[in-house]
């Protein structure tokens, strides 16, 4: 894995410039970290405005869609009608909607980025989440009945426990959706500082290795947020198989 | 445990299934008096699993009377009258052996240290000591069976309701288990209702033996095992027992089952 990511930053820096790839296509990696050098100060400043709004979007766009969840999965008829909406709603390309949202929050208001990353985040939740829930053999909700046990305990002793291994990789697809909801939501316009809006404006201004640099704090904020949820999962479902084969 | 004797009657109990129209029961009476242990046997599609669920009211009968406890079925669960356990452990994989075996009383609303209590019973019950803080996945299947049978019997009920509860597992261990459950039932003094799809286990293990036909499932005969208690590896070899054996088989045949 090392070799691999080593022969990689090789090639980036002397092979790419060697075959003739173009400074605006690719510039070499030197002059990428030094642009990261440079410019840390306002790479900072974007980074920490456009990964709150992806947090936000994230935590927003995760709670409502496993309240929905938890809400369809109670009442079967509203979730079975619902469903095949959700799911062709799913299919719609969201980030589609990023020039609207700014239109009704306000093209500077952080909120329409936080709104898109959270609608990217809320429907692969959704699905998952509910999938979970429902998902629980037959004989262990018959044994919650044997026990006289009323719907709120078969929902915190079985449904719930039962979709966590569902909620947690819905969890890391949409840390992945939020950040991309966030860096897209900047394209469409947002404060200067956010780091989307300066990849686009690097770029309009020929400045290839500053676009290149915010790209590349863009990338490791988005696995760094990835690896915070798995390492989440990891703690929550020590009981998992998926886990348990890592920890035997 | 004092109480009436009856622990479970049946009147006239039906059952047909809406979706297609099935007759899973059919005119069936059945009186179990307390510490019997029953087999319910036959062939598949016979309705023994849906009568044990009748019992349960975990499935609603569409004509007849359950009265367990001299009370009505619905108000029995209510009470948490009976136990039960399926053919799968059905252990929730989130919780230890001990936090398995605990989860009816937590509904019951036992403090911390009464369910610690009854729990290192149970594990002394089912021969499970030290395993209180494995998972079920850390076991085998022998093993989760009895953690599920643990767990059934933690609230002592009154009744014992087990649905084909050794069908997965081996030869071997499925004699350890009747073993060990015979042992569970003497000690405990509890009421069981067991369906099975084996005769020799059901004329093992039952003080009578209750052989049922399919299409629609109703009770063809029912047949007394008078082979002495308690029951031990003897018990399989007493020509009387190869008899019993013989009669039941002859019953699920009368009863048109291919066994």
């Amino acid at each position: 894995m090392t070799i691999v990511f080593a022969v990689g930053l090789v090639s980036w820096q002397w092979v790419l410039p060697f075959l003739g790839v173009e400074r605006y296509l690719l510039p070499p990696l030197t002059d990428v970290l030094e642009a990261l050098w440079d410019a840390r100060s306002e790479l900072l400043r974007g980074a920490r405005i456009t990964f709150s709004e992806a947090i936000g979007g994230f935590v927003i766009g995760c709670s409502v869609a496993f309240a929905c969840a938890l809400g369809l999965a109670r009442w079967r008829p509203l979730g079975n009608a619902l469903m095949p909406y959700m799911v062709a709603a799913n299919a719609v390309p969201i980030v589609a909607f990023a020039p609207i949202t700014n239109a009704w929050f306000g093209t500077l208001s952080p909120w329409s980025k936080v709104v898109i990353a959270a609608i990217l985040c809320f429907f692969p939740v959704l699905v998952n989440t509910l999938r979970g829930l429902t998902s629980v053999r037959p004989e262990a909700l018959e044994l919650m009945r044997s026990y006289a046990a009323p719907q709120r305990v078969v929902f915190r002793r079985v449904r719930i426990p039962n979709s966590l291994p569902f909620v947690l990789s819905a969890l890391k697809i949409a840390s992945v959706l939020a950040m991309i909801g966030a860096v897209v939501g900047d394209y469409f316009g947002g404060s200067t500082e956010a780091l989307g809006v300066m990849i686009v404006s690097s770029v309009s201004l020929a400045q290839y290795e500053t676009a290149w640099a915010a790209i590349l704090v863009a990338s490791v904020l988005g696995i760094a947020f990835y690896g915070a949820v798995a390492l989440v999962e990891r703690l929550v479902l020590g009981w998992h198989p998926s886990i348990r084969a890592g920890v035997e | 445990m004092s109480g009436p004797e009856v622990v479970v009657q049946a009147r006239g109990v039906s059952k047909v299934f809406a979706k297609g129209g099935v007759t899973a029961l059919q005119d069936i009476d059945l009186d179990v008096a307390r510490g019997e242990f029953v087999s319910l046997i036959g062939p598949s599609g016979c309705g023994k699993s849906t009568l044990l669920r009748v019992i349960g009211d975990l499935v609603e009968p569409t004509a007849g009377e359950i009265l367990v406890n001299g009370k009505p079925a619905h108000r029995a669960r209510l009470d948490r009258d009976y136990g039960i356990v399926f053919q799968a452990a059905v252990l929730y994989d989130w919780r230890t052996v001990a936090k398995n075996i605990a989860l009816p009383l937590e509904l019951l609303g036992w403090s911390r240290a009464r369910r610690a209590e009854r729990v290192a019973e149970m594990l002394e019950l089912v021969e499970l000591e030290g395993f209180e803080r494995h998972y079920p996945w850390q076991l085998s299947g022998g093993m989760q069976q009895r953690v599920s049978i643990a767990r059934a019997l933690s609230f002592s009920p009154a009744l014992l309701l087990m649905d084909e509860p050794f069908g997965a597992l081996d030869e071997m261990t499925r004699e350890r288990l009747n073993d060990e459950l015979l042992r569970i039932w003497a000690e405990t003094g509890s009421t069981v209702i067991f369906v099975t799809h084996s005769i020799s286990e059901a004329v093992y293990l039952s003080t009578r033996v209750v052989v049922m036909s399919a299409r629609p499932g109703r009770i063809t005969t029912v047949i007394p095992i008078d082979l002495a208690q308690p029951r031990t590896f003897a018990t399989r070899e007493d020509p009387r027992f190869f008899e019993l054996v013989t009669e039941v088989r002859e019953a699920l045949h009368a009863g048109g089952a291919d066994v």
